[in-house]
């Protein structure tokens, strides 16, 4: 009898294209935790600076007598890093075999058919991962931020938003993952194979809900600042 | 009716094609699509012209024949509906009508609107089907199958492989096709020995033919003639990361 060799669990998910999207779909649901935790932390401007900034302070000090000062914090960078990586590596690789696909295009435009989120995921994607590498530059960082890396998390927000054109482009950043999230939501469920002709509806609603509160959890924050709510 | 048509006109392969611009002036309502465009064709050849190649067999839905997308849709304008089952009384007089055929590296146009569908043969070879020895059919009714996996079975079934959804989908993938096999055999016990390996080959044979990886745009399923649900998906997507997990293997 022939034995053929078989590939490892990696080789075997890496290799097709549902095995890509389903590494999509699990590092998609580590950023949605992520990007949740994250917005629960940022309405605690709504409480003043000591609330705020001493978030912040706790988010350095959280396991400290088993990681150390900021272990926890930099175990979080990681996973989100490493995320990252495969979450575009993935989509690019889809993105390029979608490219192949269809050599020539249609001479009549296609009516857009489906959805409009499910469109705009690849460039609303490229926007995200440009929106966050300014985010970390201003906020964390600190290095384009006004007041520089070392002054309160609260102060480098206020002073990052009192900038009008700093307050838009976040906003639009958060409504292009609210799309990514109302797409990616619903799509990695799919892929992990829990849709039905009978749940789909009501799995659309869900992702459009969880989109939702997530835009504006986190839009609120700069319109406040810009409309001198919070300063 | 006057209609004006824009056609897409390919003479081999190799061939460069383009848009060829033609005027029918006495289209009636009640010609099916297929039926005008043999008009156009009784004129082309009358005018000692090529007449303009099309797919065409039952001409009632089912056979899966008619390729075209009318005005960017595939199998145009009206839903769950097939090009030869589509009715001029849907368009306008004075409309103008583009025809082009399926666009996807895996279908290459073998002249006008005729595509070469046979990479959806090979997914079919690679696993749609059951293994059952030939000679003294079982009595159907042995084996019980409950209501709502008949009836979801029998859904995917429908499907007759037109290749519309490949046609429509802007990542050119053929997933909901390959889902609609899977889920047809999938649910029913006479599918189950090769359940997890059926799904994993018919993927792995659609991503070795170029076509391209399902991102649940949907637009398969607005096009699809037989309006096979998107969840059949989620069904392959079961079956394909169940195999995945466990290293399910044919030989």
């Amino acid at each position: 009898m022939v034995i053929t060799p078989q590939r490892n669990i990696v080789s075997r998910t890496w290799g097709t294209s549902v095995g890509k999207k389903s590494v999509m779909a699990v590092t998609g649901g580590i950023f949605l935790l992520y990007v949740i935790a994250h917005m629960i932390g940022n309405l605690k401007i709504f409480f003043g600076i000591q609330a705020f900034d001493a978030y912040s302070q706790h988010l350095r000090e959280i396991g400290e007598a088993i990681f150390g000062y900021e272990g926890v914090l930099w175990i979080i960078r990681l996973v989100l890093t490493v995320s990252v990586v495969l979450h575009m590596w993935a989509a690019f690789s889809l993105w390029a075999r979608a490219k192949k696909a269809r050599p020539i295009g249609y001479q009549h435009r296609q009516s857009w058919q489906g959805s409009y989120a499910a469109r705009t995921m690849r460039w609303g994607g490229v926007i995200i991962a440009l929106f966050v590498i300014w985010h970390i530059l201003d906020l964390t960082t600190g290095t384009v931020n006004p007041l520089g890396g070392d002054d309160s998390a609260y102060m480098k927000l206020v002073a990052s938003f009192d900038r009008w054109y700093v307050a838009l482009f976040y906003v639009l950043a958060v409504v292009a993952l609210g799309f990514h999230i109302r797409h990616g939501l619903w799509s990695a469920i799919q892929t992990f194979g829990q849709n039905s002709a009978l749940k789909q509806n009501a799995l659309k609603t869900f992702s459009f809900v969880v989109a939702a509160v997530i835009t504006i959890g986190f839009a609120i924050v700069p319109l406040s600042v810009m409309f001198g709510l919070v300063g | 009716m006057k209609l004006t048509l824009r056609i897409w006109r390919q003479a081999s392969p190799e061939a460069k094609g383009k848009m060829q611009k033609y005027v029918l002036d006495d289209v009636e309502p009640d010609m099916s699509f297929l039926e005008m465009l043999d008009v156009l064709n009784e004129k082309l050849v009358m005018d000692d012209k090529d007449p303009v190649s099309f797919d065409h067999d039952c001409r009632e839905g089912i056979c899966g024949s008619c390729a075209m997308v009318i005005n960017g849709t595939a199998h145009g304008p009206q839903k769950n509906t097939t090009t030869c089952q589509l009715h001029m009384r849907h368009f306008s007089d004075g409309d103008t009508i583009d025809i082009e055929p399926w666009r996807a590296r895996a279908f290459p146009v073998v002249k006008d609107l005729v595509t070469d569908r046979s990479a959806l043969d090979e997914i079919i070879k690679s696993g749609g089907y059951i293994s059952v020895n030939t000679g003294s059919a079982p009595e159907a009714h042995a084996i019980p199958v409950d209501k709502v996996s008949a009836d979801d079975a029998f859904d995917a079934a429908t499907c007759i492989g037109c290749g519309a959804c490949v046609a429509a989908c802007p990542n050119g993938s053929s997933m909901l096709f390959t889902a609609a096999k899977v889920t047809h055999l999938g649910l029913l016990p006479q599918g189950q020995p090769e359940r997890a390996t059926r799904a994993m080959n018919m993927l792995a044979k659609q991503d070795e033919l170029d076509f391209g990886g399902c991102t649940n745009v949907g637009a398969c399923h607005e096009v699809c003639p037989k309006g096979i649900p998107l969840a059949s998906i989620a069904q392959l997507n079961h079956d394909v990361l169940g195999a995945t997990l466990t290293g399910a293997r044919s030989d």
